[in-house]
């Protein structure tokens, strides 16, 4: 779970230098930087209605900033459309819409340029390869709209990454899953990350399944973000700073638990994994 | 007088193509208003003594960015509703001025296939094979849009000028259509083909084509039935395109009550 050598000495794929943005007088973020490294799996946690969403489209440049730098690859935003893949929140496909899987992830690689390109050789071999390396091999063919959540968010994954991108984010791709999907999800994630020299740039608002893949975290809480490996960051006073107040952080099984003290609201905890002490 | 089939089958090659993406993007409310709302703006220009296919044209295109617009900023079936009402009031007001207006209306509403004049042609073709370039050029965007318009946005598309567009495209189906077909055929035929096709297969290049052929098989055998038995082509249009929704639909359902009950055979037999 730490940062190896070699990722460490890498230009980041990402870097949030000094980010602020605020909705009238709520502030999302409030000076926020990190970083993110190809081949790593970053998980960016917090609460609902914390900003991960917010976050995110401010990568992709769907929503503006205040104040701050926001580079990808060392540059900015400007050449950023090929360079990200994503995978938005609450995706629902309607199931009236002909068409398969396979064409699907096709359209990730030229349904934001005009025109009917004829797709060569070499376009449907790649198609065929990420439907495999998402196992979605089995449901090529099938259409879209009938498969599973699950099912699904593999295709989603497989049109993100089939422009080959350097980063890949994914928003909550993990709510409305069943445990077993999560775990799937998870793996095959950790694996394209590892593999395909990827940054993989997850949000969560419940860590404790990307507990075992997870190399870095940005916490995000009230604005700011703490960000490091998931040793450094899921500390209490790490958090207690972060937060404002005191908060334990308990290591159970495996899982992690952040625990307010009595008489503080928990309200910005991420949830399932908080407890009130009362 | 020109031949019927050659200008039917314009009409229905044009509706089967455009429609595709009315049925998929759910703009059917649209589709039905914007040649409502043109059939005013046909009455208007025959008031003014001017060629009924640029009052058709300026009344669609209006229609179209309208909706569009304002479709953005409020629920667009309401922006939808909206524009169609405040066209069809106008209509009504063209309508009341004009002496002769009888025939017209009815021409207009449920066109004259049989009465398209030659110097209607030339326009009528050029719009339609623009509007069929146009549909063609964005077929990828429209397909990402409509599917998820989150990520289309995330590659620099923007959903809702993706929509304005293709609005202006079924102004221009509109423009070249009304007059042969009517304003309230041109909407079942862009609705009623293009979502029989989408249940036979789940290819959308397929499915497009499909589109096309129903939609030509349908206009061919309105023509030919209302040569017969002098019925109006309208009648036969509206019946065909129905039929052949009904017809695909229950194929639809039956083939996917077979591939499920396939999948949990197949699953039984691994499972054993
Ligand atoms: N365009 C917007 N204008 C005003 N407020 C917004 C806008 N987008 C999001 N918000 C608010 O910002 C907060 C963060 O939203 P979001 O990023 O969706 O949170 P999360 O994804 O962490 O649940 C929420 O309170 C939300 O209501
Ligand atoms: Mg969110």
């Amino acid at each position: 779970m730490t940062t190896t050598p070699a990722n460490s000495t890498r230009a980041p794929v990402l870097e949030f230098d000094d980010v602020s943005l605020a909705f009238g007088s709520r502030r999302i973020l409030d000076h926020v930087s990190f970083e993110i490294r190809a081949g790593e799996f970053t998980g960016l946690i917090g609460s609902n209605g914390v900003g991960k969403t917010t976050l995110l489209k401010v990568i992709l440049g769907t929503q503006r900033i205040q104040s701050g730098d926001i580079r990808i690859n060392g540059t900015k935003r400007t050449a950023r459309l090929r360079s990200v893949g994503y995978v938005p929140q609450k995706v629902s496909i309607d199931a009236d819409v002909p068409i398969r899987s396979r064409d699907f992830v096709a359209l990730g690689l030229d349904a934001h340029r005009f025109g009917l390109r004829r797709r060569t050789t070499e376009d449907r071999r790649r198609v065929d390869e990420l439907l495999e390396a998402v196992d979605a091999t089995s449901f090529a063919d099938a259409r879209l709209g009938d498969l599973s959540g699950g099912e699904q968010q593999r295709v989603l994954i497989a049109h993100a990454l089939v422009s080959e991108p350097s980063l890949l984010l994914l928003d909550e791709p993990l709510a409305n899953l069943d445990p077993r999907s999560v775990q799937e999800i998870v793996a095959l994630l950790h694996n394209i990350a590892a593999t395909r020299d990827v940054a993989v740039f997850l949000s969560a608002h419940e860590m404790n399944a990307l507990l075992p893949v997870m190399d870095r975290i940005v916490y995000l809480t009230g604005g700011r973000a703490a960000s490091g490996t998931t040793d450094e960051v899921v500390r209490s006073d790490v958090l207690s700073a972060l937060y404002g107040h005191h908060v334990d952080v308990l290591q159970l099984h495996g899982r992690v638990l952040v625990v307010a003290e009595p008489g503080t609201t928990t309200d910005h905890l991420p949830s399932h994994e908080t407890l009130k002490v009362d | 007088m020109i031949n019927a089939w050659e200008v039917g089958t314009m009409v229905a090659v044009v509706a089967g193509v455009v429609g595709f993406f009315v049925v998929l993007r759910g703009s059917a409310f649209p589709a039905h208003a914007i040649p409502n709302g043109a059939f005013a703006g046909a009455a208007g220009a025959n008031l003014m003594g001017i060629s009924p296919l640029l009052g058709l044209g300026a009344f669609s295109l209006l229609g179209a960015v309208a909706i569009g617009t304002l479709g953005r900023r409020t629920r667009s079936d309401v922006a939808t509703a909206l524009v169609l009402v405040l066209m069809l009031a106008l209509g009504a007001a063209f309508l009341s001025q004009s002496t002769e207006y009888e025939p017209q209306i009815f021409s207009l509403l449920f066109g004259e296939i049989l009465g398209v004049s030659t110097s209607q042609l030339t326009p009528v073709l050029i719009i339609g094979a623009v509007c069929i370039l146009a549909t063609f050029a964005m077929f990828r965007q429209l397909m990402l849009t409509c599917l998820v318009p989150d990520i289309a946005h995330s590659k620099g598309l923007r959903p809702a000028v993706v929509d304005l567009m293709f609005l202006v495209i079924v102004a221009g189906a509109t423009t070249m259509t009304v007059p042969v077909v009517g304003a309230l055929l041109i909407f079942t035929l862009m609705i009623g083909p293009p979502a029989a096709a989408r249940c036979l297969t789940h290819r959308p290049g397929v499915a497009m084509a499909l589109s096309v052929a129903i939609s030509v098989s349908v206009v061919w055998a309105a023509i030919a039935s209302s040569f017969q038995s002098n019925w109006p082509v309208g009648f036969f249009v509206g019946v065909f395109s129905a039929a052949w929704y009904g017809v695909a639909r229950l194929a639809h359902t039956a083939l996917r009550a077979r591939r499920t009950t396939l999948a949990t055979a197949i699953s039984y037999t691994a499972a054993s």
